[in-house]
Parts: C-alpha cells; sequence; structure tokens
C-alpha cells in the first residue's frame, strides 16, 4: 500500500522530474532490443536506436517494413490490441515506458497525426479544444487561447478563424490534417511523430506542413515516418532505414543520402532501385 | 451516318447479332427486377392499404358523431352508457403516455448501457454471446412479457409497497420498458459500431481514458443513431398491446401515481372491437382510435428514420 502511494506520488511529480532529465547527454527516447509481433508473426525484430532532443527523426523503408508498428510501441497503443506482443524497452525521458502506470498520461505528452486525415465529428474548435478539456481546463479564454494558438502554428488558423463552428470532418483533405496537427500540438506533446502525414495531402499543403515542422523542431522532438524519401532528406536530422521488420541503419540523413551507407540496400533503397 | 453504308467485317456482324438478340440471361434479369420491385412496392400498398381501411371504418364516426373536444378532452370513455354514450380518450391516452414514458425511464438506461458495453468494452467470447442473447430476449413474445407483469410482477409489487393492486402503470411500464430495450440495445450497439475506429485510435492516442472516450467522442459520433433507437422504443411502447393490456389493469383511469391502474389506447381496441356491432358508433369509434394510432407511430417512426439517417435541422 505505501509502495503504491509512493508510486502516484512519483507520477504526480513528473513534470519536476521531466525538468531534471532534459540535460542534453540523455537521448529523449532510447530504443534498446525491441521486438513486436502480431498473433506470433514478427512485424519488427531487434530494433536499437536513439532519438535526441529536439531532432527531426525521420524513418524511411518500403511498405510492411514495421513502422507503424513501431510508432504504436512508443505510446502504446499495443496495450488494446491484445493481438499485437510487444518486447524490449522503450526509454521516453529516461523512463522505461513499459513501466509507466497511467498510459493516458503517456500518451498524452505524445502527438501523433496518423496517414489518414482524422477530422472527429465536432466542431473544429472542439476538435482542438478536446485535449485540453480531457485534461481538465475548462475555462473559456484559456481554451481560446490554446485553440487559436495550435490552429496559427498548424498554418491553418488563417483559413478557419471564421468558421470555429462548422464541422471538422467537413474541411478539405489538406486542411483536415493541419487540423489533426493542430490538435496533436494542443496536448502541448514532447514528442510529435508523424506517420506518412502527407500521403493523402497535395503537394502544396504538404510544404506547408513541412514548413510547419521546421518551425516545432526548435521545441519539440519529432519521429517524421515517410515513404517519400525526398521528404525525409529535406526534413530529418539523421534517418533511419527499415526494411522488412529490422533496422538496416541509421545515420546522419545528409551522410546517407550522398550515398555515405554501411548496408548497400540503404543505398539503394534511397536511389529508388526497389521498394 | 456514312459509317453505316459501309459494309460491315466479319467481326463486326457477329457484334451486331450479340447486341441486338436478347438471350435467357437477360430474360432472366429482367424478370428478377419485376419480382424484386413488386416485393419491394408491397411494403407501400399494404401500408396505404392499412390505411384507406381503417380510415373508411371509422369514417362514418369521424364525420357523424365525432366531437372533437369530448374524443381528445374528456377522460370518459363510455361506449355502452345506457344513460348516454361518451367517447372520450383522454383517459386512454393518459394510459398509453404514461405506461410508455416510464417505459422509456426504464429502457434507455439498461439498452444505452448494454449497447455501449457490447459496443465498446465487450471483446470476443463475452461480446457474442450477449448480441445472441439481446436478439434473443427481443424475439420473446409480447404475451409472454404480459403473463409476467400478470403473475410475477402484480404479487411482488402489491408487497413491496404495500398497495392492494399490483395490476399498474408501474407494473406495465417495467415490462414495456424490458420489452423495449433489446431492440433499442440491438439498434443503438449498429449506431456506436458505426462510428469509424479511426476516431477511437486518434481520441486513444490523445491520451483519452476508456470512459473520455465514450463519452467525449464516440457518443457525441452515433447521436443520431441512439436519437433513433429510443424513438423506436417509443414507438414500440404506444404500439405495444397484449403486455401492456394485462399488466396495466385495463381501467379507465386518469393517473394520479405510478400504482393507479390504466388502459391504453391499443388495450381498448383489443379487448372491445370483438363485442361491437359492426358498423356502430361503438365500432367505428375504436377505428378512429386506430387513425390515430397509426398517425402517431407514423410520426415517431418517420421522425426516428430521418434521425437515423442524420436528416437534421440547420
Amino acid at each position: 500500500m505505501v509502495e503504491a502511494l509512493r508510486e502516484i506520488a512519483i507520477d504526480a511529480d513528473m513534470p519536476s522530474r521531466l525538468a531534471q532529465v532534459t540535460e542534453p547527454a540523455q537521448a529523449k527516447l532510447e530504443v534498446r532490443n525491441l521486438s513486436i509481433a502480431y498473433g506470433g508473426t514478427p512485424a519488427l525484430v531487434g530494433v536499437n536506436l536513439e532519438i535526441q532532443e529536439n531532432e527531426i527523426f525521420g524513418i524511411i523503408g518500403p511498405a510492411n517494413s514495421g513502422k507503424t508498428s513501431f510508432l504504436k510501441a512508443l505510446n502504446r497503443m499495443d496495450m488494446f490490441n491484445s493481438d499485437m506482443q510487444v518486447s524490449g524497452e522503450v526509454f521516453f525521458n529516461g523512463r522505461n515506458v513499459r513501466q509507466w502506470r497511467n498510459v493516458y498520461a503517456l500518451r498524452s505528452r505524445i502527438g501523433v497525426v496518423f496517414p489518414l486525415p482524422v477530422g472527429l465529428p465536432m466542431t473544429v474548435y472542439d476538435n482542438v479544444a478536446l485535449a485540453p478539456r480531457l485534461s481538465g481546463i475548462t475555462n473559456k479564454a484559456e481554451l481560446n487561447e490554446i485553440v487559436e494558438r495550435c490552429l496559427s502554428r498548424a498554418a491553418l488558423w488563417d483559413e478557419v478563424k471564421d468558421r470555429l463552428n462548422s464541422l471538422g470532418s467537413l474541411l478539405s483533405g489538406g486542411q483536415q490534417q493541419r487540423l489533426t496537427i493542430a490538435r496533436a500540438l494542443s496536448q502541448e506533446p514532447d514528442l510529435l511523430m508523424l506517420d506518412e502525414f502527407s500521403i493523402a495531402v497535395d503537394p502544396v499543403t504538404t510544404m506547408r506542413i513541412e514548413d510547419v515542422l521546421k518551425e516545432l523542431r526548435k521545441e519539440m522532438t519529432i519521429i517524421l515516418v515517410t515513404n517519400l524519401t525526398q521528404q525525409a532528406r529535406r526534413l530529418a536530422d539523421r534517418t533511419a532505414f527499415f526494411l522488412s521488420g529490422s533496422c538496416v541503419e541509421v545515420g546522419d540523413t545528409e551522410a546517407l543520402f550522398t550515398g555515405q551507407v554501411e548496408d548497400t540496400r540503404t543505398a539503394d533503397y534511397i536511389a529508388g532501385r526497389f521498394g | 451516318m456514312a459509317d453505316v453504308t459501309r459494309p460491315l467485317s466479319l467481326a463486326a456482324h457477329r457484334d451486331a447479332d450479340e447486341i441486338d438478340r436478347r438471350n435467357l440471361d437477360w430474360y432472366i434479369d429482367k424478370a428478377v427486377q419485376v419480382l424484386v420491385f413488386i416485393g419491394g412496392i408491397s411494403a407501400i400498398v399494404f401500408v396505404i392499404g392499412i390505411f384507406v381501411f381503417v380510415t373508411a371504418e371509422g369514417l362514418g364516426f369521424l364525420v357523424d358523431a365525432f366531437d372533437f373536444g369530448e374524443f381528445f378532452g374528456s377522460p370518459r370513455w363510455k361506449p355502452t352508457s345506457e344513460y348516454r354514450t361518451t367517447y372520450g380518450i383522454l383517459a386512454l391516452i393518459a394510459g398509453t403516455a404514461s405506461v410508455t414514458g416510464l417505459a422509456m425511464l426504464v429502457a434507455i438506461p439498461f439498452s444505452l448501457g448494454a449497447a455501449i458495453y457490447i459496443a465498446e468494452f465487450a471483446t470476443g467470447k463475452t461480446r457474442e454471446t450477449l448480441k445472441v442473447l439481446v436478439e434473443l430476449l427481443a424475439a420473446v413474445p409480447s404475451v409472454v412479457w404480459g403473463f409476467i407483469g400478470l403473475v410475477i410482477m402484480n404479487p411482488l409489487i402489491i408487497e413491496t409497497f404495500d398497495v392492494p393492486v399490483g395490476l399498474s402503470v408501474l407494473n406495465a411500464g417495467i415490462i414495456l420498458g424490458l420489452m423495449a430495450a433489446p431492440i433499442m440495445t440491438s439498434i443503438a450497439e449498429d449506431s456506436l459500431k458505426a462510428v469509424p475506429d479511426r476516431y477511437r485510435e486518434a481520441a486513444e492516442a490523445m491520451g483519452a481514458t476508456r470512459c473520455q472516450l465514450v463519452f467525449k467522442v464516440v457518443l457525441p459520433a452515433a447521436k443520431n443513431g441512439l436519437l433513433g433507437a429510443v424513438l423506436l422504443g417509443v414507438g414500440r411502447g404506444f404500439g405495444e398491446t397484449m403486455a401492456v393490456l394485462m399488466a396495466s389493469g385495463h381501467s379507465i383511469n386518469l393517473p394520479d401515481s405510478i400504482f393507479d391502474s390504466v388502459r391504453a389506447l391499443t388495450a381498448t381496441i383489443a379487448a372491445e372491437l370483438g363485442e361491437t356491432a359492426v358498423g356502430s358508433d361503438h365500432y367505428q369509434a375504436l377505428f378512429t382510435i386506430g387513425i390515430f394510432l397509426f398517425v402517431i407511430t407514423f410520426v415517431i417512426n418517420l421522425t426516428a428514420d430521418l434521425i437515423v439517417r442524420g436528416i437534421r435541422k440547420g
């Protein structure tokens, strides 16, 4: 009982603990020997990598290489999927995510943007205000401020400021994807994970979102899963190449794209010889 | 046009033959279309037919003896009075409305709770078993429910609340509520299942707990379907006859409390129609009640349908 209470006290103390551990030496995210299987079929095997604070970390690789599963393991989206077995360790801010008692608190620190835009069937305003409301903010002025700030940062404010009360699901695909980003930002995440965000977005909007990401990097760490290798080149500081469920290599993006690779498969994929 | 006069090649001749000849497949296709069309149109024919029949039977009363104020304003339903016959259905409307209202108080929490559990929380075998059981419950005949009201609920209510009669609004309301709940559960569960999983995923990724997910995202997204489920339950309540006849006490009353016996519109028709002379005022008055019920259930079902389809104002 005392043990349990102490654990809760530690959880409640999280913000200050986080402040202590953000020393440059510590990786934002440390993945050790992470393996994922679905009903016994391995999807990802033995991944080891570190992601530093305030970097954009690109993950490239063809379909079925385990990129999305990797993201799911980071914020423990496997919890409600009894089919998905995860082993290995993920340290987020130095703490093993497998041992976070309150998985909801973990998720609220990690923003996720899915491949297809998800405008929840509520107003634009409510879409962005949902996460703050879930965390208990009810003050109208404060919510207004959050909604405007997040929509502005997602480069959507000017387009929707006059129709905050129309349904979010009625926006165009590109706008909905930026709404999704605004919603992810409203959680004030430490870490933003984008899973092939440009799959349903036109090139112009893609470029706008990429500009947004460059701005956001100053404030948070970003993991960018993409199957557009050039997008990784434009944005990522370092890039990992995933292939058929394993992490082939991790390296400085510019180095990878200029041919300084350890594994020839990486060079072949980047050059477009397969995948 | 000039092309037509060009001599046709052999292949073109073959094509022309294919294009112009109606083969067996063509006839089968036509025949099936006609059959299906008849099946579809028959529903409309029956609805209109019933409405015309009921209206025709009640028309004499409506034209000659109908007194709007008395019919809807008087609680006295005395079609067989020696002294003066009155046809007031206010007490019957009150009976139906009070029983249906109480039934909804019982059914809505039960059915929504069950639907949320089945759709959002239960998994695997539990879920499948529950779904089958709910469907099974929906298939219990209404006379069985009436029997339960009469034989089990009646003494239970008399004992528990220390009242002289257990056949009352309370009894009929509970019975009707339990009857309507499975159908409402089934429809409500369908509308919850229709909420796309990506909404759930998005909310989960945001750190929403299971409850926040259900109440802040899934229920608002499914609200049309849920409202439709409730309205269909109300329609069921208005139309139900046998169980209400058996459990409500069937005495004409403007109820003051849930322990009063009441009589429902439907039960009145069922109990009295066999006793009346065809074409008499009484007979026609019962059909007028039928018209009234028909219109009400039609409006309720139509509203439910429109809501389920998501046609909303503004």
